[in-house]
């Protein structure tokens, strides 16, 4: 009972620790982010911000339009089966419209992101760390913060809520076929039913769910990478670390979201 | 006047203690040689000097300016006037070897890009590496990234010029080419040099004053004739390459003696 209780006091003391690392690590990144703004900052790492903006962005950009057509038709279709039963097909518009601006997108977009680019900075930053390129950057009076996280952040946080309008766009262009294929509603038709079904409060609802799962899968990624120590082996542990834990965090913000807008909604 | 200044250093991990109130004066103008075996110290000496890591107790002044103390700034100043070559070279494996000379240049000055792309020019040329600027790091061999490491850390034109382990990996060739290089960075710019190493003959050939370093204690600080006349037991048994006996570690002494003491307190 003892070692139970033991074991249980050392996870939770670990995992706040973990916790209390992001946070830091996360308000560290905010104050040196203004270095990699355009105008303002250096423009050295506004490349670096912009390089990493294509990287994020635009190579998951069919990537993330494909899992979002799937799951679009797959969304129409599960729903249409059984709001036909009622004779309500037309609700399936606003079952794909409200569910891709609201959740799907934010969410499928999180989980690709984390997969590629979440593990590609754990996986870049632990080398580094391995290699002593952490170490250089500090001794050659840059701070790595700065030189290596700020960029990563910045580029998150513009990707990712693009790469959920698009997601939500071609989600419910799924949909759009499906009602097309099933019902013969044109699609011109299909998106202005889209259009009054959505509503502005839905837009801001993803977009600060995509900006949160943005900042959890960047600095998830990042914390990873920095914590390595070892060798190679250590920066694959943490590859997969990454996915794995910002995976959760972000199916855990999006309950906390949901939950908020939720109760929010009511008022 | 030391330049670097080491007083009654003690560094622990996890309650071992790996530095035992080292103190060392390294002086301007000289090429200083940090000896000894594995697990006696040198790096974590080098990482303390370098301000990669915290002491437990004591302090290392560089320039007058007490590193275990002084702000972020001062430090960053600091750093600024020292040039590392870290053992694993540590070259940013996704900039061209003279973007990666070019780097500290490009962030830390104002100076136009002809006058960087000059600078880059000279100090690769140095090092012998002229004609290969617009490779990168992966595409070198060890002797090559060596040498390009330490065209880095010239590049802006450092009063000390740390080197970990220049010649570990390499052949002897290779490696007695950098001893030369050593030697001639010191003579050509005077400037002040700390080499770690283990390897006597690449110690003797450059230094100016050898530390050697057993257990995180200082055995021996001196000139090459005068660590050469040292009668310190450790001190010949390193000169003389006589292996340790593995029987009579502290740790199997004291493991034997409890197993004899438990076997005589049995009835």
């Amino acid at each position: 009972m003892a070692n139970l209780l033991e074991t249980a006091g050392r996870e939770t003391l670990s995992q706040l620790d973990y916790v209390g690392s992001l946070n830091i690590q996360w308000w560290a990144t905010l104050r040196g982010m203004r270095a990699a703004l355009p105008l303002v900052g250096n423009r050295h790492r506004w490349r670096a911000a912009v390089h990493q903006m294509l990287e994020i962005g635009v190579e998951a950009l069919p990537m993330v339009a494909l899992l979002a057509m799937c799951s679009g038709f797959i969304l129409a279709m599960q729903g249409a089966s059984e709001l036909r039963r009622f004779g309500a097909l037309h609700f399936v518009i606003d079952l794909v419209a409200v569910g891709f601006t609201r959740e799907l997108g934010p969410l499928l977009t999180a989980i690709a992101v984390s997969g590629r680019s979440g593990s590609s900075f754990a996986a870049e930053i632990g080398t580094m760390k391995v290699t002593e390129e952490i170490d250089a950057l500090k001794i050659m009076a840059f701070e790595p913060v700065e030189f290596v996280l700020a960029p990563k952040y910045l580029a998150a946080l513009v990707a990712v809520p693009c790469l959920t309008i698009v997601s939500a766009l071609f989600g419910i262009f799924a949909g759009g076929l499906f009602m097309f294929f099933s019902t013969h509603l044109g699609l011109l038709l299909y998106f202005r039913y889209v259009l009054t079904s959505i509503e502005l409060r839905d837009v801001v609802a993803g977009m600060i769910k995509s900006l949160a799962f943005a900042t959890i899968i960047a600095h998830v990624g990042c914390l990873e990478g920095l914590r390595v120590r070892g060798g190679p082996e250590a920066v694959g542990r943490s590859t997969t670390s990454a996915v794995v834990r910002s995976t959760f965090l972000v199916i855990v913000a999006d309950a906390m979201f949901t939950t908020i807008f939720y109760f929010v909604g009511k008022t | 006047m030391s330049i670097i200044s080491v007083r009654d250093l003690v560094v622990e991990y996890d309650g071992r203690r790996v530095l035992d109130g080292l103190n060392l004066d390294i002086e301007p103008g000289q090429i200083t040689v940090l000896l000894g075996g594995s697990g006696s110290g040198k790096s974590t000496l080098l990482r303390q000097i370098l301000g990669l890591e915290h002491p437990k107790s004591g302090g290392i002044s560089i320039k007058g300016t007490d590193i275990t103390t002084c702000s972020q700034a001062d430090l960053k100043t600091i750093r600024r006037s020292v040039g590392v070559a870290f053992q694993s070279a540590a070259l940013f494996n996704s900039l061209s070897l003279e973007d990666n000379v070019a780097l500290p240049l490009r962030e830390h000055t104002a100076l136009a890009p002809s006058v960087i792309d000059l600078i880059v020019w000279m100090k690769l040329a140095v090092v012998g590496l002229a004609d290969f600027g617009k490779l990168h790091p992966q595409e070198l061999s060890g002797g090559m990234k060596k040498r390009a490491a330490v065209a880095r850390a010239l590049a802006m034109d450092p009063e000390i010029l740390v080197l970990d382990e220049p010649s570990a990996g390499l052949d002897p060739i290779v490696a007695a080419e950098l001893d030369e290089l050593i030697v001639f960075l010191k003579e050509t710019f005077q400037i002040t040099a700390l080499v770690v190493t283990h390897e006597m003959h690449s110690a003797f050939r450059i230094a100016d004053r050898i530390a050697m370093l057993f257990d995180g204690r200082l055995l021996a600080v001196g000139t090459k004739d005068e660590i050469r006349a040292n009668q310190n037991p450790r001190v010949r048994q390193f000169l003389n390459r006589v292996p340790a006996n593995p029987m009579h570690t502290p740790a199997l002494t004291s493991y034997l003696e409890r197993y004899v003491q438990s076997q005589e307190a049995k009835p």
